[in-house]
This record gives structure tokens, sequence and C-alpha cells, in this order.
């Protein structure tokens, strides 16, 4: 029965019902059902809330990105990658995740699908791949597509942590703490690099194979069409 | 020393607040102008007086900016970055210095960190500060851009910018109503008590599995880290920060695995107009089960 909260949230984020409210309802009827009184409930969530301040102070960067955005802070990382000839859609993903890491673990805020991936990323993996094999088939097209977004991801995911005050790092800072364990941010922050480079070499071995992969696909693909030729001439 | 400039610090990220609420006030085009600007303007009254006022009335207007979601009165506005040909100008321009202002972010936080003892945190609020100054003198930006850009932004990541504090509110709030000893107890019938890979491993896994029901690591730490990392790892003498951050980061592999996580796998699926819908899922599947491998290994050795 206490454990009615932890449904509600998944409810609510499959019915896409907005996260924040979702996530105070669940913690509302957990409380209610766990013998709190409402008030008692109330100035948990406030006094949690006040002493997580912390964990929102990524709001005194926004002005300096902000104004970094508006004199090209995007225009100049694209234009560097852009740069970088590029060799096979393999290698443009892993000087991809190896920049995002980076960016992440400096707590830039460069990168993202609609930002880096679609416009940039893609492209530029196509583009290698076509100076290669010519003419993407679908599949390869749709193996390529799965790929660049995954590239944003890991680099996103594993390379953020790095940072002292990443959302992360704080959270597992707070956590510990409400359970009565004292860590510092600078350890957490230490401890999340093995993690980064391990993630990075997973990365480079998925995209090595996947250059692998598109030849395979390519060279199927040609025989089909020769076995396709050779059977029209056999009709006529 | 260190709680007084983490006050002020609190103080001026609440005035950041507080400016996106006073910017989408004065934006006549906004389309819910006044929800938007209760919403920011009580987030910075917080930062800055929460400290000083009951508890119960921080949690009453929380309720409050929750209906405010809810009802999708807190939106983005009419503020606008520059033009296009204005950032390709510009960047061609101030060149790689562009960087120089937002690397120094990172630098003089881990710098304070590690080499005095006023703390990350504290560290980050210095190096925001020298990198605003920063950016302003390398791109010749008039001031008046601070919170024009600032707000611009914070509109644009929106009410979930306070999502993690939430969460770890409600972390609280499942600790107090003893959810974590729900969960404990149903697992120490299914592991050995007193051995350390299967804890390792319940944590671990168990991060990941979570996450992928609930698609989001940071609401699965605190119910999963009460309940599975506390009574099987932490109780055994695990280094906090290693074996810690290395179970949020076990949730991620979740996060590569579930469409619950929308924002990172069907979203960017959608954006890349792919013809399977789960083609972003597919890709991360071999790497997130490596990953999670290496998480158990890495937490049972550098943990213990």
């Amino acid at each position: 029965m206490k454990l009615i909260g932890i449904l509600i949230i998944v409810i609510g984020f499959i019915l896409k019902l907005d996260t924040i409210a979702v996530v105070l309802v669940a913690g509302i009827v957990t409380g209610l059902v766990g013998g709190l009184g409402f008030t008692e409930i109330l100035s948990t969530l406030g006094e949690a809330f006040i002493n997580t301040r912390y964990m929102t102070i990524f709001l005194l960067t926004l002005p300096v990105i902000g104004i970094l955005e508006r004199n090209g802070l995007r225009e100049r990382a694209a234009y560097l990658i852009k740069k970088l000839n590029s060799m096979t859609a393999g290698k443009v993903l892993m000087i991809y995740v190896f920049i995002r890491e980076v960016a992440a673990a400096l707590s830039l805020r460069l990168g993202g699908h609609v930002q880096f991936i679609r416009p940039l990323i893609l492209p530029m993996a196509q583009g290698a791949a076509e100076n290669k094999y010519g003419q993407l088939s679908e599949a390869q097209l749709e193996q390529l597509k799965g790929y660049s977004a995954s590239a944003e991801n890991y680099g996103n995911f594993y390379g953020q942590n790095v940072f002292i005050a990443s959302g992360g790092v704080l959270l597992v800072v707070g956590t510990l703490d409400e359970l009565g364990i004292t860590v510092t941010p600078l350890a957490v922050s230490k401890a999340a690099i093995p993690v980064a480079i391990i993630a990075f070499l997973v990365a480079v071995v998925q995209y090595y194979l996947l250059d692998k992969k598109l030849t395979r696909l390519q060279t199927v693909q040609n025989q089909n069409t020769s076995t396709n030729i050779t059977n029209r001439n056999e009709v006529e | 020393m260190v709680d007084i400039l983490l006050e002020g610090i609190y103080i001026l990220a609440g005035f950041v607040s507080l400016m996106a609420g006073i910017m989408a006030f004065k934006d006549e085009n906004h389309p819910k102008r006044i929800g938007t600007t209760i919403f920011w303007g009580l987030l910075g009254l917080i930062f800055i007086f929460g400290p000083y006022v009951p508890p119960v009335l921080i949690g009453s207007l929380l309720l409050f900016m929750g209906f405010l979601t809810a009802t999708k009165q807190v939106t983005f506005g009419s503020l606008k970055n520059s033009t296009e040909e204005f950032r390709e100008e510009k960047a061609k321009q101030v060149g790689n210095k562009i960087f120089v202002p937002a690397l120094s972010i990172a630098v003089v936080a881990f710098g304070v960190a590690q080499f005095t003892s006023l703390g990350g945190l504290v560290g980050l609020g210095f190096g925001a500060i020298i990198a605003t100054a920063f950016a302003l003198l390398t791109t010749k930006t008039n001031v008046k851009y601070v919170s024009h850009d600032g707000s611009r932004l914070l509109q644009q990541v929106g009410s979930a910018s306070i999502l993690p504090q939430l969460l770890a509110a409600l972390g609280a709030l499942f600790n107090a109503a003893g959810v974590g000893k729900v969960i404990s107890d149903g697992i120490s019938g299914i592991i050995p008590e007193g051995n350390i890979l299967a804890g390792v491993i319940a944590y671990c896994v168990g991060m990941a599995l979570f996450t992928m029901i609930m698609g989001n690591a940071f609401a699965a730490f605190a119910v999963i880290t009460a309940g599975v990392g506390l009574p099987f790892v932490f109780a055994q003498g695990a280094n906090p920060a290693v074996a810690g951050v290395l179970a949020l980061t076990a949730g991620y592999c979740g996060t590569l695995m579930t469409p619950m996580a929308a924002n990172f796998n069907v979203v960017p699926a959608a954006i890349l107009e792919t013809k399977n819908k789960n083609r972003v899922i597919i890709s991360q599947v071999p790497v997130a089960f490596t990953m999670l491998v290496i998480h158990i290994v890495l937490m049972y050795t550098l943990a213990f």
C-alpha cells in the first residue's frame, strides 16, 4: 500500500501528465498512506525543498550561457566539428561522443538531438557513409539514425556527472545526506570519471562495429540487386 | 563562512528566477503572462527568503506552483535570441575565445573545491560570476542581456528545472512514510544477507529496472537508494561517493532502454524521422547491457 506513490508516478508518466504535479500528488498520497498529517506532509516537503536548493544552483550559469549563445557558441562548435573532415560514419560518431562528454563534464550546454544530431551529426555520418558506399539503402539510413541519436545520449549521460555541480552529483550528495551519509560533491564528481572513460570506449567499439555492419548491409544489397538483374534477364 | 557564502549564492540564484518573472510580466506577447510571472517570482522568493519562513508555507507554495504547471500556466514567452546571421558573424569574429568563459565555470568550480575549503557549490557561484564578466568582455555585449538571456534560457528550460529538487523532496516524504523499508523487506527475502556482491548486483540492477519503469533515474535513485542501497551496500561499508554515483549511472543504463524516457529515446526518433519509433532504443540496448555489467564490476571493486 505504501508503494502507491510509485504506482502514481508510473501511471502519471505513462499518461504524460504534468510531471511536477504527478510528483507532488505521489508525495502527498504516500505521506497520507504512511500515516502523516497533511500539515506534516507540507512541512516535510517545504523543508526538504529548502535544504536541497543547491540542486538548482545551475540557475546562476544561465545568464552567461545565454550570452554566449547570443554570440554564436553553438555556431562556433558546429564549425569546429565540421572542420573534422569526415572519415567514416562510425568515426564521426566516436568524435561526437568524445566532444559531448567533455562538454558535459565542463557543464557546457552543447549538444542535443534538435541542435546537433539532426542538423549536423547525422548529415555528416550520412555523408561519410555515402562517400564510401554510394547511395544508402533504407535499412542503412535507419541504422545510422538510431546510432546518431545514441551518440548524444551516451555522451550526455556518462559525461555529465564529472561536473562538480551537475544535477546528478548533487542528487547523490542530497539523497545520501537525507539518509545520514555525508559526501562532498568533489568526491562524487571524481568517482564519475572511470565510468565516463569506459562509456567512451564502449561507444567506440559499437561505432567500429557499425562501420562493419554498414559494409555488410551494402554487400547484401549488392547481391540482391545482382540477383534481381539476373532474374530479370532470365525472364526476358 | 561557507554557509554565509552559500546563502548569498542562493540569493543570486533567486534573483535569476525573480528576473525571469519580471521579464515574463513585461512581455506583452507572452501567452501565459500572469501564471509564468507568478511561478518564477515565487521560486525566486523561495530561494531568497526560504530559510526564514515556516516550511509549511513553502510546501503550500509548491503545491500552488504544481497547480500552475498542471493547468499549463507556465510557458515560454517571446524573448528572442539574436538572429542567425548575427550569430554566424559573431562566431567568426570572436572565434574560439567564445569557449573561454564557458570553460571558466567548470575550471573555477573545480579549482575552488580542490584547493580551498569552500566547496564545489561556492566554487560554482564564483565560476558563474567570473564567467559572466568574461563573457561580456570578450563578446562586447551590453550588460542588459544578462537578465534578458538568463530569463530566456530559464523560461526555455521551463518548470522542469525544479524537478530534481522536488524529487529529492519526494524521497524525503517516501522515507518519512517508510517506503524504503517496504522495499528492503521485500528484497531481503531474495538476496542473502551479508553478501557484498549480491547487494551490489541488486543495487545496480534495481536502479536500471526501476529507471526503466519510472523513466527517470533521478526519481528511481531516491527510492532504490533508501530501499536497497542503504541496507545492502552502504551498510556493508561501501565508499558512499563511488557507490552512489555508480548507482545513478547504472540507472542511466535503464534510461537508454526504455520508451518511458521519451525525451531521450522517443522524441529523437521522431526528430530523425526513423521508421521504427524504437530505433534509438534498439541501437542502445547492447551498450546499455555492457555498461550495466561494467557498473556491477566497478562498484564491487572500487567501492569496497
